[in-house]
């Protein structure tokens, strides 16, 4: 376990967006000390808020605690309260900030709120050395690309109805599949396509550079309905469809810009079959390949408190009477000065 | 076969068909995807790409004839516009010759918006000024139909932006002209609104002064 140097400044990262409640703690150098987590797994159907938020605030004193345990820091060397402060679902995002403000005035520490997707973004060029990438942020909730230019984190495509993990979840839970701990439907969905053979003719939408999903999702859950084809075959022509369109709008937006690297981040991140779709587009444009490894690429406490340290190093922090959540914060709205910097 | 420009999705390529000078517009596979679905995505672009160029023409607008369609291979073959792009163009003439081809440019937009086709790529290296004074559209790659009001905005926010960047000088005067050309074909009401909706994109995002 790594030792506790006081010299070290700390931050604390609260993460409470959606199903999970993280919270971690990383020193200011960039190391991740703990990263603990709980997440909501509902009896069934999709995340209920309140029910998630409940769940938030009944777990929330033990993950604290397992974060400071695990990184072997009390919580009075910390210097800095992350949390995240949007895009989500409010009575989430309120549980985890409540917490903060609490913790913050109790310790009298600066607070500072972050943008969720700034926050996978940077944590994801921290852990794979990505300088400046075209990043695919593809989750439950989100489906975006985006490439930093003036100042901003510029939103090139992104979906136009539901995010891509969502389309993948309610699929699966309409054909009966279940999600267990460690393999969600995702997982589920990924394990049976590799077994499908046959192609199954789906909606393709791609709109310019946006996407949407929610007639693919009508399309999938009809054609195992009328069988036509096995469920393998449809799960693997979900995938097929649904991952083409995320890396034709990634392509797109890798040859306008022309950046060194393609960063795949995200709960959809871990499967195998569209990090290899991407990786074939990145070696066609000479750009590198990252794939953030799944305990970063889901939402996590150690991408807020990393994204609140760079924020607070630009000498941005968040005053308690203007710390708010804002559940419709979106990416390019974040002024992000730290990335230019560096 | 030359290779005038590759994208993204498709390439051009300058060739001689039958003794005419012609366009083959190629969209190639892609790699990454599965040939079933890859096939049925280049047909189906290869399909609606020409379908667009022939609404245009019933709009009023010049667009180039269309000679050949290839579904199977994904190939279009179109005439080879003579004359220049209007990129080249606009810095490069009179002031009053200026405003008259901008003119020009918003009266033609107006007929296709009227027609309920979006461009979805207006930038000034997809016009070509013909010498007989003509503006020609190509690429309509992008193109969708749609009578709302946003992505008719969203049409005309791109050529503003490329009037900006390519032709900063004049933007602002050229810019102008287009909406009054516009305003001919669409009428000043719907005008109006789109003009309002401009504005509304603008604010959206970027480096907007007023916002900060």
């Amino acid at each position: 376990m790594p030792a506790n140097n006081s010299a070290e400044s700390y931050c604390l990262g609260i993460e409470s967006t959606a199903d999970d409640f993280g919270a971690a703690v990383v020193s200011f150098e960039g190391k991740v000390l703990s990263n603990a987590n709980d997440t909501y797994m509902p009896k069934q159907g999709g995340i209920h808020p309140r029910e998630a938020a409940r769940h938030h605030a009944e777990v929330s004193e033990k993950v604290l605690a397992e974060a400071f345990e695990k990184a072997s820091v009390k919580p009075k060397d910390i210097n800095l309260v992350a949390f995240s402060q949007g895009p989500g679902l409010g009575p989430c995002l309120r549980t985890g900030a409540t917490a903060a403000r609490a913790l913050a005035s109790y310790l009298d520490v600066p607070l500072v709120g972050v943008n969720h997707c700034v926050g996978h973004i940077e944590i994801g060029k921290l852990v794979t050395g990505a300088t400046d990438p075209v990043t695919l942020y593809v989750s439950g909730g989100n489906t975006i690309v985006s490439a930093f230019e003036a100042g901003r984190y510029r939103i090139f495509g992104e979906t136009l109805d539901i995010a891509m993990g969502n389309c993948l979840d309610v699929f699966a839970r309409a054909v009966g599949l279940q999600q267990r701990r460690g393999a969600p439907f995702g997982a589920v969905v990924e394990e049976l396509a590799r077994k499908g053979k046959n192609f199954v003719s789906l909606p393709y939408v791609v709109k310019g550079m946006d996407l949407s999903f929610s007639g693919l999702l009508t399309a999938a859950v009809q054609a195992f309905q009328l069988k036509k084809g096995s469920l393998e075959d449809v799960c693997f022509s979900l995938q097929e469809v649904a991952f083409s369109m995320l890396t034709e709008v990634t392509e797109r937006a890798l040859a306008h810009t022309q950046k060194p690297e393609v960063l795949l981040t995200g709960g959809v991140a871990a499967n195998k079959k569209l990090q290899s779709m991407l990786q074939v587009i990145a070696d066609e444009h000479g750009a590198r390949f990252c794939a953030v490894p799944l305990k970063l690429a889901t939402d996590n406490g150690a991408m807020i408190a990393w994204a609140g340290i760079l924020a607070y190093g630009s000498g941005l922090s968040t005053p308690v009477e203007k710390s708010f959540v804002n559940v419709k914060w979106r990416l390019e709205d974040v002024y992000a000065p730290w990335v230019e910097g560096r | 076969m030359v290779l005038l420009k590759k994208g993204a999705e498709a390439s051009l390529y300058l060739e001689t068909w039958h003794n005419r000078k012609v366009i083959m517009k190629r969209r190639l596979p892609k790699k990454y995807r599965i040939p079933e679905l890859d096939l049925m995505i280049r047909s189906q672009r290869t399909m609606h790409e020409p379908h667009l160029i022939h609404n245009a023409k019933e709009a009023g607008v010049p667009t180039p004839t269309i000679f050949m369609v290839d579904v199977a291979d994904a190939n279009i073959i179109m005439e080879f516009v003579e004359g220049k792009q209007v990129k080249e163009v606009l810095d490069n003439v009179s002031a009053e010759e200026r405003l008259s081809l901008c003119s020009l440019i918003g009266e033609m937009i107006g007929r296709l918006h009227k027609h309920g086709i979006i461009h979805g790529d207006l930038t000034t290296s997809n016009m070509i000024l013909t010498p007989y004074g003509k503006v020609v559209f190509v690429d309509f790659g992008l193109s969708e139909r749609s009578v709302e009001i946003e992505p008719k905005g969203v049409d005309l926010h791109l050529m503003k932006r490329t009037l900006q960047s390519s032709h900063y000088k004049h933007a602002k005067e050229c810019f102008k002209a287009v909406m009054s050309g516009y305003a001919e074909s669409v009428g000043t009401e719907e005008a109006k609104k789109v003009t309002a909706k401009i504005r509304d994109i603008e604010k959206r995002g970027r480096y907007v002064a007023d916002r900060e």
